[in-house]
Protein backbone atom coordinates (compact mmCIF):
# COMPACT_ATOMS: atom_id res chain seq x y z
CA UNK A 1 0.00 0.00 0.00
CA UNK A 2 1.40 3.55 -0.93
CA UNK A 3 0.27 6.01 1.49
CA UNK A 4 0.58 9.59 -0.42
CA UNK A 5 -1.97 11.15 1.96
CA UNK A 6 -1.17 14.78 2.71
CA UNK A 7 1.58 15.36 0.22
CA UNK A 8 0.87 18.01 -1.89
CA UNK A 9 0.64 18.34 -6.18
CA UNK A 10 2.48 16.79 -7.59
CA UNK A 11 4.11 14.25 -5.14
CA UNK A 12 1.14 11.25 -4.96
CA UNK A 13 1.26 11.01 -8.52
CA UNK A 14 5.51 11.20 -8.86
CA UNK A 15 5.35 8.38 -6.09
CA UNK A 16 3.13 6.09 -7.91
CA UNK A 17 4.73 6.71 -11.08
CA UNK A 18 8.49 5.86 -9.55
CA UNK A 19 6.79 2.86 -7.82
CA UNK A 20 5.40 1.78 -11.67
CA UNK A 21 8.46 2.67 -12.95
CA UNK A 22 10.68 0.46 -10.38
CA UNK A 23 8.41 -2.54 -9.90
CA UNK A 24 6.05 -2.55 -12.94
CA UNK A 25 3.70 -4.16 -10.08
CA UNK A 26 0.43 -5.79 -11.94
CA UNK A 27 -1.19 -4.62 -8.94
CA UNK A 28 -0.93 -1.59 -6.54
CA UNK A 29 -3.09 -0.06 -3.98
CA UNK A 30 -2.55 3.70 -3.58
CA UNK A 31 -4.15 5.46 -0.58
CA UNK A 32 -5.42 9.65 -1.14
CA UNK A 33 -6.58 12.08 0.71
CA UNK A 34 -8.22 14.32 -2.30
CA UNK A 35 -9.60 14.74 -5.42
CA UNK A 36 -6.51 16.09 -7.08
CA UNK A 37 -4.58 13.93 -6.64
CA UNK A 38 -7.63 11.24 -7.16
CA UNK A 39 -7.30 12.55 -10.98
CA UNK A 40 -4.03 12.43 -11.39
CA UNK A 41 -3.29 9.28 -10.54
CA UNK A 42 -6.36 7.75 -12.78
CA UNK A 43 -4.90 9.41 -15.78
CA UNK A 44 -1.46 8.52 -15.00
CA UNK A 45 -2.74 4.83 -14.52
CA UNK A 46 -4.33 4.69 -17.56
CA UNK A 47 -1.41 6.00 -19.71
CA UNK A 48 0.46 3.59 -18.12
CA UNK A 49 -1.97 0.86 -19.67
CA UNK A 50 -3.83 0.55 -15.48
CA UNK A 51 -7.54 0.51 -14.63
CA UNK A 52 -8.40 2.35 -11.63
CA UNK A 53 -11.21 1.64 -9.07
CA UNK A 54 -11.72 4.15 -6.69
CA UNK A 55 -13.15 3.54 -3.46
CA UNK A 56 -14.44 5.94 -0.30
CA UNK A 57 -12.78 4.77 3.40
CA UNK A 58 -14.60 5.26 6.25
CA UNK A 59 -12.22 8.16 7.27
CA UNK A 60 -13.10 10.00 4.10
CA UNK A 61 -9.75 8.76 2.16
CA UNK A 62 -9.41 7.17 -0.97
CA UNK A 63 -8.85 4.25 -1.90
CA UNK A 64 -7.21 3.29 -5.34
CA UNK A 65 -6.72 -0.30 -6.68
CA UNK A 66 -4.65 -0.04 -9.63
CA UNK A 67 -4.47 -3.37 -11.60
CA UNK A 68 -3.39 -4.46 -15.26
CA UNK B 1 -17.57 4.91 -34.01
CA UNK B 2 -14.73 5.00 -35.28
CA UNK B 3 -11.32 5.07 -33.38
CA UNK B 4 -10.39 8.41 -34.32
CA UNK B 5 -13.88 9.63 -33.13
CA UNK B 6 -13.88 7.25 -30.55
CA UNK B 7 -10.26 9.32 -29.56
CA UNK B 8 -11.95 12.46 -29.83
CA UNK B 9 -14.76 11.75 -27.64
CA UNK B 10 -12.60 10.66 -24.93
CA UNK B 11 -10.89 13.65 -25.18
CA UNK B 12 -13.33 16.21 -24.64
CA UNK B 13 -14.80 13.71 -21.87
CA UNK B 14 -11.13 14.09 -19.65
CA UNK B 15 -10.53 17.67 -20.62
CA UNK B 16 -13.88 19.64 -21.45
CA UNK B 17 -13.86 21.44 -17.52
CA UNK B 18 -10.45 22.22 -17.38
CA UNK B 19 -10.59 23.55 -20.98
CA UNK B 20 -13.87 25.52 -20.69
CA UNK B 21 -12.39 27.16 -17.36
CA UNK B 22 -9.31 28.77 -19.14
CA UNK B 23 -11.92 29.93 -21.96
CA UNK B 24 -14.68 31.84 -18.38
CA UNK B 25 -11.17 32.79 -17.39
CA UNK B 26 -10.10 34.71 -20.22
CA UNK B 27 -13.10 35.91 -20.95
CA UNK B 28 -13.41 37.08 -17.60
CA UNK B 29 -10.46 38.90 -17.84
CA UNK B 30 -11.80 40.70 -20.89
CA UNK B 31 -15.11 41.32 -19.61
CA UNK B 32 -13.63 43.17 -16.13
CA UNK B 33 -10.98 45.10 -18.17
CA UNK B 34 -13.60 46.33 -20.14
CA UNK B 35 -15.41 46.87 -16.78
CA UNK B 36 -12.74 49.20 -15.21
CA UNK B 37 -10.06 46.96 -14.27
CA UNK B 38 -6.56 47.95 -15.95
CA UNK B 39 -5.88 47.07 -19.04
CA UNK B 40 -4.19 43.35 -19.39
CA UNK B 41 -5.00 42.81 -16.19
CA UNK B 42 -9.06 42.04 -15.83
CA UNK B 43 -7.63 39.15 -13.36
CA UNK B 44 -4.09 38.65 -11.81
CA UNK B 45 -3.55 37.34 -8.51
CA UNK B 46 0.18 38.91 -7.70
CA UNK B 47 -0.97 41.86 -8.62
CA UNK B 48 -4.07 42.38 -6.47
CA UNK B 49 -2.77 40.84 -3.90
CA UNK B 50 0.00 43.70 -4.66
CA UNK B 51 -3.31 45.62 -4.52
CA UNK B 52 -4.37 44.33 -0.86
CA UNK B 53 -1.09 44.63 0.78
CA UNK B 54 -1.30 48.09 0.17
CA UNK B 55 -4.92 48.88 1.25
CA UNK B 56 -3.78 47.01 4.31
CA UNK B 57 -0.68 49.56 4.38
CA UNK B 58 1.71 47.13 4.37
CA UNK B 59 3.12 49.26 1.83
CA UNK B 60 2.60 52.96 0.83
CA UNK B 61 2.56 53.21 -2.48
CA UNK B 62 -0.29 55.42 -3.44
CA UNK B 63 -0.40 54.53 -7.16
CA UNK B 64 -1.64 50.18 -6.31
CA UNK B 65 -3.97 50.37 -3.17
CA UNK B 66 -7.16 48.69 -3.43
CA UNK B 67 -9.09 46.03 -1.35
CA UNK B 68 -9.15 43.74 -4.55
CA UNK B 69 -13.21 41.82 -4.57
CA UNK B 70 -11.44 39.25 -7.02
CA UNK B 71 -8.92 37.75 -4.59
CA UNK B 72 -12.02 37.48 -1.96
CA UNK B 73 -14.36 35.93 -4.55
CA UNK B 74 -11.70 33.63 -5.55
CA UNK B 75 -10.97 32.22 -2.15
CA UNK B 76 -14.46 31.85 -1.37
CA UNK B 77 -15.78 30.36 -4.75
CA UNK B 78 -13.47 27.81 -3.83
CA UNK B 79 -14.86 27.28 -0.28
CA UNK B 80 -18.25 27.55 -1.03
CA UNK B 81 -17.69 24.43 -4.02
CA UNK B 82 -15.59 22.32 -2.13
CA UNK B 83 -18.14 22.53 1.02
CA UNK B 84 -20.82 21.59 -1.56
CA UNK B 85 -18.94 18.82 -2.96
CA UNK B 86 -17.66 17.72 0.38
CA UNK B 87 -13.57 18.35 -0.73
CA UNK B 88 -13.39 20.74 1.91
CA UNK B 89 -10.79 19.53 4.30
CA UNK B 90 -9.04 21.60 6.91
CA UNK B 91 -5.59 20.29 6.53
CA UNK B 92 -1.61 21.83 7.06
CA UNK B 93 1.58 21.29 8.45
CA UNK B 94 3.70 20.73 5.81
CA UNK B 95 6.62 23.32 6.22
CA UNK B 96 4.37 26.16 6.78
CA UNK B 97 7.72 28.83 7.46
CA UNK B 98 9.31 27.08 4.46
CA UNK B 99 6.33 28.10 2.31
CA UNK B 100 5.61 31.63 3.81
CA UNK B 101 9.36 32.41 2.46
CA UNK B 102 9.17 31.29 -0.67
CA UNK B 103 5.83 32.73 -1.64
CA UNK B 104 7.21 35.72 -0.43
CA UNK B 105 9.80 35.46 -3.44
CA UNK B 106 7.44 34.52 -5.58
CA UNK B 107 5.66 37.68 -5.11
CA UNK B 108 9.04 39.67 -5.16
CA UNK B 109 9.74 37.76 -8.77
CA UNK B 110 6.33 38.71 -9.92
CA UNK B 111 6.27 42.20 -9.26
CA UNK B 112 10.05 42.21 -11.26
CA UNK B 113 7.76 41.32 -14.44
CA UNK B 114 4.79 42.37 -13.22
CA UNK B 115 1.98 39.37 -12.95
CA UNK B 116 1.80 36.27 -11.87
CA UNK B 117 1.31 33.49 -14.35
CA UNK B 118 -2.25 34.26 -14.73
CA UNK B 119 -1.23 37.39 -15.99
CA UNK B 120 1.14 36.55 -18.30
CA UNK B 121 -0.87 34.81 -20.46
CA UNK B 122 -3.16 37.62 -20.35
CA UNK B 123 -0.63 39.64 -21.48
CA UNK B 124 0.36 37.63 -24.32
CA UNK B 125 -3.27 37.56 -25.17
CA UNK B 126 -3.05 41.30 -25.18
CA UNK B 127 -0.47 41.11 -27.64
CA UNK B 128 2.34 42.41 -24.98
CA UNK B 129 5.48 40.58 -26.36
CA UNK B 130 7.25 41.14 -23.31
CA UNK B 131 5.26 38.28 -21.95
CA UNK B 132 6.70 35.85 -23.90
CA UNK B 133 10.11 36.73 -22.81
CA UNK B 134 8.66 35.88 -19.75
CA UNK B 135 6.97 32.72 -20.40
CA UNK B 136 10.12 31.90 -21.36
CA UNK B 137 11.56 32.47 -18.34
CA UNK B 138 8.88 30.70 -16.54
CA UNK B 139 9.58 27.63 -18.42
CA UNK B 140 12.68 27.66 -17.38
CA UNK B 141 12.33 27.88 -13.78
CA UNK B 142 9.78 24.88 -13.85
CA UNK B 143 12.53 23.18 -15.46
CA UNK B 144 14.96 24.02 -12.69
CA UNK B 145 11.92 22.84 -10.16
CA UNK B 146 11.14 19.99 -11.75
CA UNK B 147 14.66 18.43 -10.91
CA UNK B 148 14.64 18.20 -7.04
CA UNK B 149 10.45 17.13 -7.98
CA UNK B 150 12.76 13.93 -9.78
CA UNK B 151 15.36 13.60 -6.89
CA UNK B 152 12.30 13.28 -4.23
CA UNK B 153 11.72 17.03 -3.13
CA UNK B 154 9.01 17.55 -0.84
CA UNK B 155 7.73 20.03 1.74
CA UNK B 156 6.44 17.13 3.54
CA UNK B 157 3.10 15.87 5.01
CA UNK B 158 -0.02 17.94 5.67
CA UNK B 159 -2.30 16.60 8.27
CA UNK B 160 -6.04 17.29 9.50
CA UNK B 161 -6.26 20.01 11.44
CA UNK B 162 -9.45 21.47 13.32
CA UNK B 163 -12.05 23.17 11.02
CA UNK B 164 -11.50 26.46 12.78
CA UNK B 165 -8.07 26.59 11.26
CA UNK B 166 -9.10 25.72 8.00
CA UNK B 167 -11.84 28.46 7.90
CA UNK B 168 -10.02 31.22 9.79
CA UNK B 169 -8.32 32.73 6.79
CA UNK B 170 -11.48 32.32 4.46
CA UNK B 171 -13.03 34.87 7.44
CA UNK B 172 -10.66 36.97 7.73
CA UNK B 173 -10.88 38.34 3.95
CA UNK B 174 -14.11 38.21 3.86
CA UNK B 175 -13.99 40.21 7.13
CA UNK B 176 -11.93 42.36 5.94
CA UNK B 177 -13.41 42.61 3.19
CA UNK B 178 -16.78 43.86 4.37
CA UNK B 179 -15.05 46.93 6.36
CA UNK B 180 -13.39 47.89 2.96
CA UNK B 181 -16.84 48.35 1.72
CA UNK B 182 -17.97 50.19 4.61
CA UNK B 183 -15.32 51.78 6.50
CA UNK B 184 -12.57 54.70 5.40
CA UNK B 185 -10.08 52.33 7.09
CA UNK B 186 -8.01 50.87 4.17
CA UNK B 187 -6.05 52.97 1.36
CA UNK B 188 -7.70 52.86 -2.04
CA UNK B 189 -6.06 54.89 -5.04
CA UNK B 190 -8.72 57.36 -6.59
CA UNK B 191 -10.05 56.41 -9.20
CA UNK B 192 -9.75 57.85 -12.68
CA UNK B 193 -5.86 58.08 -13.24
CA UNK B 194 -4.81 55.54 -15.78
CA UNK B 195 -1.51 55.58 -14.60
CA UNK B 196 -2.69 54.44 -11.30
CA UNK B 197 -3.54 51.10 -11.90
CA UNK B 198 -5.08 50.98 -8.30
CA UNK B 199 -7.65 53.19 -9.39
CA UNK B 200 -9.39 51.28 -12.11
CA UNK B 201 -11.39 48.79 -11.30
CA UNK B 202 -14.85 47.26 -12.32
CA UNK B 203 -17.55 47.95 -9.64
CA UNK B 204 -17.10 45.57 -6.69
CA UNK B 205 -19.72 43.61 -6.83
CA UNK B 206 -19.30 42.55 -10.38
CA UNK B 207 -15.75 41.92 -9.67
CA UNK B 208 -16.66 39.63 -6.41
CA UNK B 209 -19.54 37.80 -8.19
CA UNK B 210 -17.20 37.02 -11.85
CA UNK B 211 -14.68 35.62 -9.34
CA UNK B 212 -16.77 33.75 -7.37
CA UNK B 213 -17.46 31.93 -10.24
CA UNK B 214 -14.41 31.69 -11.44
CA UNK B 215 -12.81 30.36 -7.94
CA UNK B 216 -15.40 27.78 -7.95
CA UNK B 217 -14.97 26.44 -11.23
CA UNK B 218 -10.79 26.54 -10.94
CA UNK B 219 -11.56 24.32 -7.63
CA UNK B 220 -13.40 21.71 -9.51
CA UNK B 221 -10.72 21.83 -12.77
CA UNK B 222 -8.19 21.92 -10.34
CA UNK B 223 -6.24 24.48 -13.26
CA UNK B 224 -3.01 25.53 -12.40
CA UNK B 225 -0.36 27.62 -14.75
CA UNK B 226 2.25 26.05 -13.22
CA UNK B 227 1.31 22.48 -12.90
CA UNK B 228 -0.01 23.12 -16.61
CA UNK B 229 3.62 23.05 -18.01
CA UNK B 230 5.29 20.93 -15.07
CA UNK B 231 2.88 17.91 -15.97
CA UNK B 232 4.24 18.02 -19.41
CA UNK B 233 7.37 17.87 -18.63
CA UNK B 234 6.54 15.13 -15.83
CA UNK B 235 4.21 13.00 -17.18
CA UNK B 236 3.68 13.99 -20.73
CA UNK B 237 0.19 14.83 -19.41
CA UNK B 238 -1.10 18.13 -21.21
CA UNK B 239 -4.40 18.07 -19.33
CA UNK B 240 -3.70 21.46 -17.52
CA UNK B 241 -1.46 23.11 -20.06
CA UNK B 242 -5.51 22.92 -22.39
CA UNK B 243 -6.54 25.24 -19.83
CA UNK B 244 -3.43 27.58 -19.83
CA UNK B 245 -4.05 27.60 -23.94
CA UNK B 246 -7.99 27.87 -23.35
CA UNK B 247 -7.17 31.39 -21.76
CA UNK B 248 -4.56 32.91 -24.13
CA UNK B 249 -7.42 31.84 -27.12
CA UNK B 250 -10.13 33.44 -25.09
CA UNK B 251 -8.22 36.85 -24.31
CA UNK B 252 -7.05 36.87 -28.06
CA UNK B 253 -10.71 36.75 -29.33
CA UNK B 254 -12.13 38.62 -26.77
CA UNK B 255 -9.56 41.39 -27.51
CA UNK B 256 -10.55 40.76 -31.20
CA UNK B 257 -13.92 41.20 -30.54
CA UNK B 258 -14.32 44.24 -28.02
CA UNK B 259 -12.13 45.87 -31.06
CA UNK B 260 -14.48 45.31 -33.37
CA UNK B 261 -12.79 42.58 -35.39
CA UNK B 262 -9.87 45.23 -36.56
CA UNK B 263 -7.04 43.78 -38.26
CA UNK B 264 -4.48 46.04 -39.22
CA UNK B 265 -0.24 46.67 -39.34
CA UNK B 266 0.43 49.94 -37.72
CA UNK B 267 4.28 50.90 -37.09
CA UNK B 268 5.22 47.71 -38.27
CA UNK B 269 2.96 46.11 -35.04
CA UNK B 270 0.21 43.68 -36.14
CA UNK B 271 -2.66 44.76 -34.51
CA UNK B 272 -6.11 42.35 -33.65
CA UNK B 273 -8.77 44.53 -32.51
CA UNK B 274 -7.31 45.95 -28.89
CA UNK B 275 -4.64 43.65 -28.97
CA UNK B 276 -1.35 45.62 -30.57
CA UNK B 277 1.64 42.97 -30.72
CA UNK B 278 4.73 44.88 -29.89
CA UNK B 279 7.26 45.14 -26.90
CA UNK B 280 6.73 48.49 -26.45
CA UNK B 281 3.63 50.72 -25.42
CA UNK B 282 2.33 47.75 -23.49
CA UNK B 283 0.19 48.86 -20.54
CA UNK B 284 1.64 47.74 -16.72
CA UNK B 285 4.42 46.75 -18.61
CA UNK B 286 8.42 47.52 -19.21
CA UNK B 287 11.08 46.02 -21.71
CA UNK B 288 13.44 45.25 -19.51
CA UNK B 289 13.73 41.77 -21.10
CA UNK B 290 16.49 40.32 -19.09
CA UNK B 291 14.33 40.81 -15.59
CA UNK B 292 11.09 40.11 -17.10
CA UNK B 293 12.79 36.70 -17.51
CA UNK B 294 14.65 36.78 -14.16
CA UNK B 295 11.65 37.58 -12.52
CA UNK B 296 9.52 34.90 -14.39
CA UNK B 297 12.25 32.58 -13.42
CA UNK B 298 11.54 32.86 -9.28
CA UNK B 299 8.18 32.78 -9.89
CA UNK B 300 8.11 29.29 -12.03
CA UNK B 301 10.86 27.71 -10.04
CA UNK B 302 9.35 29.26 -6.61
CA UNK B 303 5.54 27.62 -7.98
CA UNK B 304 6.48 24.68 -8.32
CA UNK B 305 8.36 24.03 -4.82
CA UNK B 306 5.08 24.91 -3.37
CA UNK B 307 3.24 22.67 -5.68
CA UNK B 308 1.17 25.11 -7.30
CA UNK B 309 0.72 28.57 -9.04
CA UNK B 310 -0.22 31.69 -7.35
CA UNK B 311 -3.97 31.36 -8.63
CA UNK B 312 -4.02 27.72 -7.12
CA UNK B 313 -2.63 28.76 -3.44
CA UNK B 314 -5.92 31.03 -2.96
CA UNK B 315 -8.14 28.11 -4.31
CA UNK B 316 -6.27 25.60 -2.18
CA UNK B 317 -6.61 27.97 1.29
CA UNK B 318 -10.65 28.18 -0.16
CA UNK B 319 -10.21 24.18 0.23
CA UNK B 320 -9.13 23.99 3.81
CA UNK B 321 -5.93 24.13 3.01
CA UNK B 322 -3.94 26.18 5.91
CA UNK B 323 -0.26 25.99 4.52
CA UNK B 324 -1.67 27.64 0.87
CA UNK B 325 -3.48 30.35 3.24
CA UNK B 326 0.25 31.15 4.96
CA UNK B 327 1.68 31.02 1.73
CA UNK B 328 -0.85 33.78 0.13
CA UNK B 329 0.34 35.86 3.73
CA UNK B 330 3.54 34.83 1.79
CA UNK B 331 2.48 37.06 -0.85
CA UNK B 332 1.56 39.82 0.92
CA UNK B 333 4.36 40.33 3.23
CA UNK B 334 6.14 39.89 -0.57
CA UNK B 335 4.49 42.72 -2.06
CA UNK B 336 5.23 45.13 1.04
CA UNK B 337 8.80 43.98 0.91
CA UNK B 338 8.76 44.83 -2.47
CA UNK B 339 7.54 47.95 -2.47
CA UNK B 340 9.25 49.04 0.59
CA UNK B 341 12.28 48.56 -0.70
CA UNK B 342 11.82 49.90 -4.56
CA UNK B 343 12.24 46.49 -5.92
CA UNK B 344 8.75 46.02 -7.71
CA UNK B 345 8.57 47.55 -11.35
CA UNK B 346 6.13 49.84 -12.90
CA UNK B 347 5.31 50.55 -16.62
CA UNK B 348 8.58 53.13 -16.66
CA UNK B 349 10.99 50.22 -15.77
CA UNK B 350 12.53 48.49 -13.07
CA UNK B 351 12.40 49.28 -9.33
CA UNK B 352 15.17 51.78 -8.07
CA UNK B 353 16.02 49.43 -5.09
CA UNK B 354 18.77 46.25 -5.83
CA UNK B 355 16.30 44.35 -7.71
CA UNK B 356 19.29 41.91 -9.33
CA UNK B 357 20.47 41.61 -5.51
CA UNK B 358 17.28 40.18 -4.44
CA UNK B 359 17.18 38.05 -7.33
CA UNK B 360 20.13 36.46 -6.72
CA UNK B 361 19.69 35.91 -3.07
CA UNK B 362 16.18 34.66 -4.05
CA UNK B 363 17.37 32.39 -6.50
CA UNK B 364 20.34 31.46 -3.09
CA UNK B 365 17.56 30.77 -1.33
CA UNK B 366 15.35 28.38 -3.79
CA UNK B 367 18.61 26.75 -3.97
CA UNK B 368 18.91 25.99 -0.63
CA UNK B 369 15.44 24.84 0.01
CA UNK B 370 15.68 22.46 -3.32
CA UNK B 371 18.30 20.53 -1.92
CA UNK B 372 17.29 20.65 1.96
CA UNK B 373 14.11 19.04 1.05
CA UNK B 374 14.93 16.34 -1.44
CA UNK B 375 15.96 13.05 0.21
CA UNK B 376 17.95 11.26 -2.35
CA UNK B 377 15.74 8.03 -3.46
CA UNK B 378 17.89 5.78 -6.16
Amino acid sequence: MLDVRGLNCPMPVLAVQREVKAKTPKGLVVLADNMTAVGNIQRFAASAGYTVRVRETDDGDYELSLAK
Amino acid sequence: MDKTKKKTAGFWKTHWLVILTGLLIGAAAVALTALGNPKNMGFCIACFERDIAGALHFHEAGAVQYFRPEIVGIVLGAMLISMLTKEWRPQGGSSPITRFIVGMLVMIGALVFLGCPLRMVIRIGGGDLNALVGLLGFIVGILIGVIPLKLGFSLGRAYRQNKAEGLVFPILLAVLFVLSLVTELFAATEPGDPTKPGGLRAAWWIALLIALVVGALCQRSRLCMAGGIRDVVLFRDFHLILGFAAIIVAVLLGNWILGGFKVAVEDGALILGNAKFSFAGQPVAHTDAWFNFLGMVMVGWGSVLLGGCPLRQLVLAGEGNSDSALTVLGFLAGAAVSHNFGLASSGKGIGSGPVLWMLLAGFGILLLVSVFHTKRRV
